[in-house]
């Protein structure tokens, strides 16, 4: 509905992507110059004043595929490479962060209320001169207290929330739910898969975004490296065993589109691209980008 | 003291969208129809007492130029005085049906006109007003159809121009006797509330300034405006005057849904906060001050509530829609 909105979710959930990966790194013990190159390589791909542009134009919002598809770009932005499979599962994992046993999130009726929200609880009544002339009180039912003050919106400044704030911070132990995590995403793979039909203008002001992206090739001799998105290399196998089988498509030849300069774009960014463990099929030429959103 | 009911399923759940859930009472016929948005479709479904389902129905946002899909913002049963119409808002247009969602019975495409290319167009607020349906729009302006008593020579007859954001929700009640008693309000996404006389003709009689926060929902009853803001407050205004007699602070997030049942004068609202309250609003009978008093207050644990309508005139029970619940929820009083 609102065309402001995708900056929101793409800083959202590329900030929530890059707390993950830190909390990755550091669980792996890569060594510090290359966590913080891989971080430095991202983030400096997602703020790319070109990719800024893009994004910050009035649109509408991507579906789910076209965002795992920016998403995926993003993470294989540097010299660090993730197993598909386990990204799915991140992916549903990031949504499903605080969960109780039905799947619904949980929703505290207690702790602070927004700023300029006052307490519940109160009724006050006034006369025609508008003073107070009665007031009462009533159970609301929850335990709130109001916020001790407002959030600075100045570049530097306390917040008070700790909404955006580092979920996954080194003492605390990242939980991955793999039986809920696969029954969650076979349920959303069901919307994923529905055809859309306005799939091909999304396309194309995909097409525009990841020609907004700068690519940094691997310099020199420096090897990519495998980061394990879960604990242990069994997980990261499990994660790939239990993976629905509608998201196992198969690789396709794309044809650019007849633009000259997204021609040149695009398959720069399709050398960039390096598939792992994928069986390779090759069939008939595809679309465009669909294609190669399908093999995600 | 409330029970839960049966709840009634839903295929797909609801959005997250104010006032996203409509029901239309038919005492003599057993059977309650109730109207939820997600998306491009709107699920119409019928239940019998005790919420035994019966029939559903999908009604679509009607497609036009443009790329990007048509959403549904609103549906809404209009009662009017010689039938029932069922109005879906969205963000091409107006289309409006038969009470059971069978036949299309009118479009209106929406004039984008002077919208700039980063302002959403659309229709949201829907309310009847005697022989005619009031419909709001993004522009603030509110367009106003006269419904003959049959067939489909629906006409917009005009459009009120009274504010300057995005309406948001329309209350009426049936005029008491006099012609010259405020009808109807309007409310939008700044917080201000126009209130209105239908008859002779459509007249702005006052307007309620907002104070920083959008008003989502409004309701009309024996001359109260009860209105429901995104801090959380229900406040209670003189319809003649503006002035506000009663502030409520009675959620501790946005309030998304309030709904009357006119015999018994209650009031329900709704939050994200997962709270639905029912207040009774009287006035005081020596001075005529509006009063409320809090009647119950239910808890929907961890469901994000979008909608909530009671389901009989008295306020004897209601039903709760929330965001991404598979089903409706419904509670009545033991």
């Amino acid at each position: 509905m609102s065309v402001r909105t995708l900056p929101l979710l793409f800083l959202n959930l590329g900030g929530e992507m890059l707390y993950i990966l830190d909390q990755r790194l550091r669980a792996q013990n890569i060594p510090g110059d290359k966590a913080r190159k891989v971080l430095n390589d991202i983030i400096s791909t997602m703020f790319n004043r070109k990719f800024m542009e893009e994004l910050f134009k009035p649109q509408e919002l991507y579906s789910k595929k076209a965002l795992r598809t920016v998403y995926n770009r993003l993470a294989h932005a540097s010299i660090m490479r993730l197993n598909q499979a386990s990204m799915d599962k991140v992916s549903t994992f990031l949504k499903d962060k605080v969960q109780n046993s039905n799947g619904r999130f949980v929703l505290p009726v207690s702790g602070p209320l927004p700023w300029g929200t006052e307490v519940p609880g109160l009724i006050r009544m006034f006369n025609n001169k508008g003073e107070e002339v009665k007031k009462i009180e009533f159970k609301h039912g929850g335990n709130y207290v109001t916020a001790p003050k407002e959030g600075s919106f100045e570049l530097y400044g306390d917040r008070v929330l700790k909404l955006g704030t580092n979920m996954y911070s080194v003492n605390q132990p990242v939980e991955t739910h793999m039986s809920r995590g696969s029954k969650n995403l076979a349920s959303r793979t069901q919307e994923n898969i529905a055809p859309n039909p306005l799939a091909k203008e999304e396309l194309n002001l995909l097409a525009r975004l990841m020609g907004g992206m700068e690519i940094k090739k691997p310099s020199g001799p420096e090897p990519g490296f495998r980061l394990n998105l879960f604990t242990t290399d069994e997980e990261e196998e499990q994660a790939a065993l239990t993976r629905p089988e509608e998201l196992s498509y198969e690789v396709i030849n794309i044809q650019a589109t007849q633009d000259e300069q997204r021609n040149e774009e695009l398959a720069r960014i399709m050398g960039e691209f390096e598939i792992l463990d994928q069986p390779k099929q090759s069939a008939s030429k595809g679309d465009d980008l669909l294609a190669m959103m399908d093999e995600l | 003291m409330f029970r839960r009911e049966r709840s009634i399923s839903l295929r797909g759940s609801a959005a997250a969208l104010c006032n996203n859930l409509s029901v239309l009472q038919l005492p003599a016929h057993n059977l309650t129809y109730f109207g939820v948005v997600h998306g491009p479709s709107a699920q119409i479904l019928s239940a019998a007492p005790e919420g035994v389902p019966l029939a559903q129905r999908h009604l679509h946002a009607k497609e036009g130029a443009g790329v990007s899909p048509s959403l549904i913002t609103q549906v809404h049963w209009c009662v009017l005085p010689f039938r029932v119409l069922l109005v879906l808002t969205s963000h091409r247009g107006i289309q409006m049906y038969e009470s059971d969602g069978s036949i299309m019975v009118y479009w209106h495409a929406l004039d984008s006109g002077d919208a700039s290319p980063v302002q959403a167009v659309f229709a949201r607020g829907i309310a009847a007003s005697g022989h005619f349906i009031c419909v709001g729009t993004w522009s603030g302006r509110v367009l106003v159809f006269d419904i003959p008593a049959k067939g489909p020579n629906i006409v917009l007859s005009e459009e009120l121009a009274g504010h300057q954001t995005a309406v948001t929700d329309i209350a009426t009640e049936p005029a008491q006797g006099q012609d010259c008693v405020a009808d109807m309000v309007t409310a939008d996404d700044s917080g201000l509330l126009c209130v209105w006389r239908s008859r002779p003709e459509f007249t702005l009689l006052i307007r309620i300034p907002g104070f920083g926060v959008p008003c989502p929902s409004v309701q009309l009853w024996q001359g109260i405006v009860a209105a429901s803001y995104g801090n959380g407050q229900v406040r209670l205004y003189e319809a003649t005057t503006g002035t506000l007699h009663v502030q409520i602070n009675a959620h501790a997030r946005a309030i998304c849904a309030l709904d009357l049942a006119p015999e018994a004068g209650k009031l329900l609202s709704a939050a994200e906060d997962t709270f639905v309250h029912i207040w009774k609003l009287s006035r005081n009978p020596e001075n005529g001050y509006i009063e409320v008093e809090h009647c119950h207050g239910e808890c929907v644990s961890y469901t994000q509530v979008c909608g909530a309508r009671f389901c009989d005139p008295s306020g004897n029970s209601f039903a709760v829609t929330g965001y991404d619940l598979t089903e409706i929820l419904r509670f009545s009083s033991v």
